[in-house]
């Protein structure tokens, strides 16, 4: 860490340079991970910048992103270590005249014959890293209770090896997108941080930072048209990265303003179901196409 | 601004008041544990102690963490460091903070001026703004007249009196800010300003704290209300979905015994020579009941079965076969139209209006229910039948007839009985749950987490009656 930050501010001043706006329980909760060496738990919808706020760390920190995806299914020879089999057959043949026994076995199970997954890879690693441990909530409970030992004492148990212990502390990201609940034991072994949907003026700031050519005022009635759709009850609200989109998309467009047929014709960037669609058109559609009558008149 | 003691060494400095709130977290049914509260010491010692903000923010990622735990943490973490403020304040024997424009401010305060002036700090003003607002509406509208004693309607009356709502007002003139209608979220931090404001006061003059109330039901419970949000509905929903997924793998997990496939281990076992190594179990199915429910749908009870009946139909690939019924006087079968409605306002209005529910009086019926339901269902229960019954079990006084109720739940295998009042009602009044919780097991169901143990014992394989008795 060449120029670490001091306070939760600093790293929120820092986040926002590289790009990433964070909210103030954000930064701070970012903050507290690193200055208490424990992991943080994120969840929210998604495409709210769980994945992001990591990516966004790393460079700020100037430290290595090591991201191990989750899916159903992940085993710990996937995601923390594996015996290098074929090497290990090698060696035995190369060996197989003269050396006894013995030697071989201590031989065949050593470090160099192990596959470093993400897991042991971010506790074995000489410089400090990210580690993003994405969608847990995709797993199964059984990797979760792996994870334990990993995210409480920084250490990995392979039963030939011992112990490999952190040689670096790195900071964790586990995001979930809440499609299950948790377990207790991993909620105790980390902060939480819950990330929302943005306020009005928070989203606007991300629109304005992503987007900056789009004008001030379609910025504007772009988060608060978001803001009133997501009210609505939908499958899926539209989250930031949608925003994000429908703003380039607009800005590819060179729409100057958002009427109701700009609305119409746009609007599938952010809503992604058929009944959504249908609900949106009915009740924010009509309103835009009153305002515009109202306008006109 | 409520702010934390800052003497940390001696026993009721900071350490001390930490305890005590993780204290009434647990009350609040949190879990908060050893591991937790140290987290949260840790935590604390990296912030600045004077920023609120920091300190709530610091608190809330080490103790709750869940959305729900969340949601109860901002409530306890306001009330708490109020109140021990408060307290502090009234140790030092110092004036209550806040203090209140005196009577003759109030009497020149130009009221009509000063609604438009609340609505526009509400519309475009700051938090702090807000906090300002507040107290000057108390001063306005708190004193003069009169406060009913009770904070929550004293709130109301000056939301009211201020002509504050969040739907807009098209009579109001144009320039008025209230006429596009206010923010909701504006809206509740006001009202949530002059609920402190008023507290306050009240404080002052009987310069003691009232006693800590515990969260209301209200506050916990079912989305019920007639102003349900059903958004809010879909997410308990989608939870309960979540949560039988979860516990559909660990059942599945924790069975023990299974049965040998023979033909399988015999199959594998040409592999090794005919010694059967690996043994081959027959794949364990999840059980999937047959389910009749009955649901009380008089006005008393309307919402919680109607949300209860979709939650139920949301769920309805986990049963087999699923048939409901809708009674007041009468019993109608309205499995259709959940089958064909996927919207839950279109649901509520076809049950309430074209169910054909006949409803003469409004008043449940119970006897003549149970003999409807036999006439027409008998033939079909079996002892793999579950039924469900979801009613406040209030007869209006007319016979409740449990032997024919002790008939359905003879012919069906379990018979379960939800009922959304608390049980502090039940059996007072015209209920008579007793009666029929003879035969049937009765849960109490109004918050979700009743709902969601519900479901896990419909689920649960094997029949709970046994065990619960």
């Amino acid at each position: 860490m060449s120029a670490g930050p001091k306070t939760a501010e600093d790293l929120a001043a820092q986040l926002t340079a590289d790009g990433y706006l964070a909210d103030t329980q954000t930064a701070l909760v970012a903050w507290l991970a690193i200055e208490l060496g424990k992991p943080v738990l994120v969840e929210g919808p998604a495409g709210v910048g769980k994945t992001e706020l990591a990516k966004s760390l790393s460079r700020v920190l100037d430290r290595d992103l090591i991201r191990l995806q989750c899916y159903e299914g992940l085993d710990e020879a996937k995601a923390l270590y594996e015996w290098n089999y074929r090497k290990q057959l090698l060696r035995i043949q190369a060996e197989s005249d003269g050396a006894g026994w013995d030697k071989v076995q201590d031989d065949i199970f050593g470090e160099e014959f192990l596959l470093e997954r993400p897991l042991l890879e971010a506790i074995t690693s000489e410089e400090p890293v990210v580690l993003l441990v994405d969608e847990i909530d995709k797993t199964d409970q059984e990797f979760e209770a792996m994870l334990l030992e990993l995210l409480s004492d920084f250490q990995v148990s392979v039963p030939e090896l011992g112990t490999m212990t952190s040689k670096s502390h790195p900071v964790v990201l586990l995001t979930s997108n809440n499609s299950r609940e948790l377990t207790e034991a991993l909620k105790r072994r980390c902060l939480y941080l819950w990330i929302d949907y943005p306020e009005a003026e928070h989203e606007l700031a991300i629109i304005r930072l992503k987007a900056p050519e789009l004008s001030a005022t379609v910025s504007a009635k772009l988060v608060e048209l978001v803001g009133e759709i997501r009210a609505l009850d939908l499958k899926k609200p539209p989250s930031i990265a949608e925003s994000i989109d429908w703003a380039r998309a607009l800005l590819l467009l060179g729409a100057d303003s958002i009427d109701s047929k700009v609305f119409a014709e746009t609007m599938s960037v952010i809503i992604k179901h058929r009944s959504d669609l249908e609900t949106v058109a009915e009740r924010v559609g009509m309103k835009l196409a009153g305002g515009d009558a109202a306008t006109a008149s | 601004m409520p702010q934390p003691p800052a003497d940390k060494n001696s026993s009721t400095g900071f350490d001390a008041n930490l305890l005590a709130f993780t204290h009434q977290l647990r009350g609040e049914g949190m879990a908060v544990g050893t591991a937790e509260l140290l987290d949260a010491t840790a935590a604390i010692g990296h912030v600045a102690w004077a920023d609120r903000d920091a300190v709530h923010g610091a608190l809330s990622a080490t103790l709750a963490k869940s959305p729900e735990d969340r949601r109860i943490f901002d409530i306890v973490f306001d009330r708490f460091f109020f109140r021990a403020a408060e307290q502090a304040a009234l140790d030092l024997g110092e004036p209550i903070a806040g203090s209140k424009p005196g009577d003759e401010d109030a009497a020149r305060i130009d009221i009509e001026k000063l609604k438009q002036q609340i609505a526009q700090a509400l519309r475009d003003g700051s938090d702090g703004s807000v906090r300002d607002m507040a107290r000057l509406a108390v001063a306005a509208f708190g004193q003069t007249q009169g406060g009913s004693g009770v904070v929550g309607v004293d709130v109301q009356r000056i939301r009211r009196a201020l002509g504050l709502r969040s739907e807009p007002q098209p009579e109001l003139p144009a320039e008025d800010p209230r006429a596009a209608g206010i923010p909701r979220d504006r809206l509740r931090l006001f009202e949530q300003e002059v609920r402190r404001e008023l507290e306050r006061q009240t404080i002052e003059r009987t310069r003691s704290l009232p006693p800590a109330r515990p969260l209301g039901d209200l506050e916990r419970g079912l989305p019920t209300g007639p102003a349900q949000d059903l958004a809010e509905i879909h997410k308990v929903i989608a939870q309960l979905r979540r949560k039988m997924a979860t516990n559909g793998q660990l059942l599945r997990g924790q069975k023990r015994s299974n049965v040998i496939d023979v033909r399988k281990t015999v199959r594998a076992s040409l592999q090794t020579g005919g010694v059967p190594v690996v043994l081959k179990q027959r794949p364990k199915r999840p059980k999937r009941p047959e389910i009749f429910v009955l649901c009380d749908v008089s006005t008393s009870v309307t919402s919680s079965s109607v949300f209860f009946l979709s939650v139920l139909h949301a769920l309805h690939d986990s049963f087999r076969k699923m048939r409901s019924f809708v009674f007041i006087e009468r019993i109608s079968e309205v499995t259709e139209v959940f089958e064909k409605e996927r919207d839950f306002k279109k649901i509520s209005r076809a049950i309430t209006t074209d169910a054909g529910v006949a409803d003469v009086s409004g008043y449940t019926d119970y006897g003549r229910v149970w003999s409807e339901f036999l006439a027409q269902i008998e033939s079909e229960l079996h002892p793999r039948a579950t039924v469900i019954v979801l009613g406040d079990a209030r007869t209006n006084g007319r016979p409740a007839r449990e032997d024919l109720f002790a008939q359905v739940a003879a012919r069906a295998g379990r018979t379960f009985w939800l009922n959304p009042e608390p049980k502090l009602y039940w059996n007072y009044g015209d209920s008579v749950i007793n009666a029929y919780a003879e035969y049937c097991i009765a849960y109490e169901c109004w918050t979700a987490a009743h709902l969601s143990d519900f479901v896990e014992a419909l689920t649960r394989p094997g029949t709970p009656r046994a065990s619960q008795r």
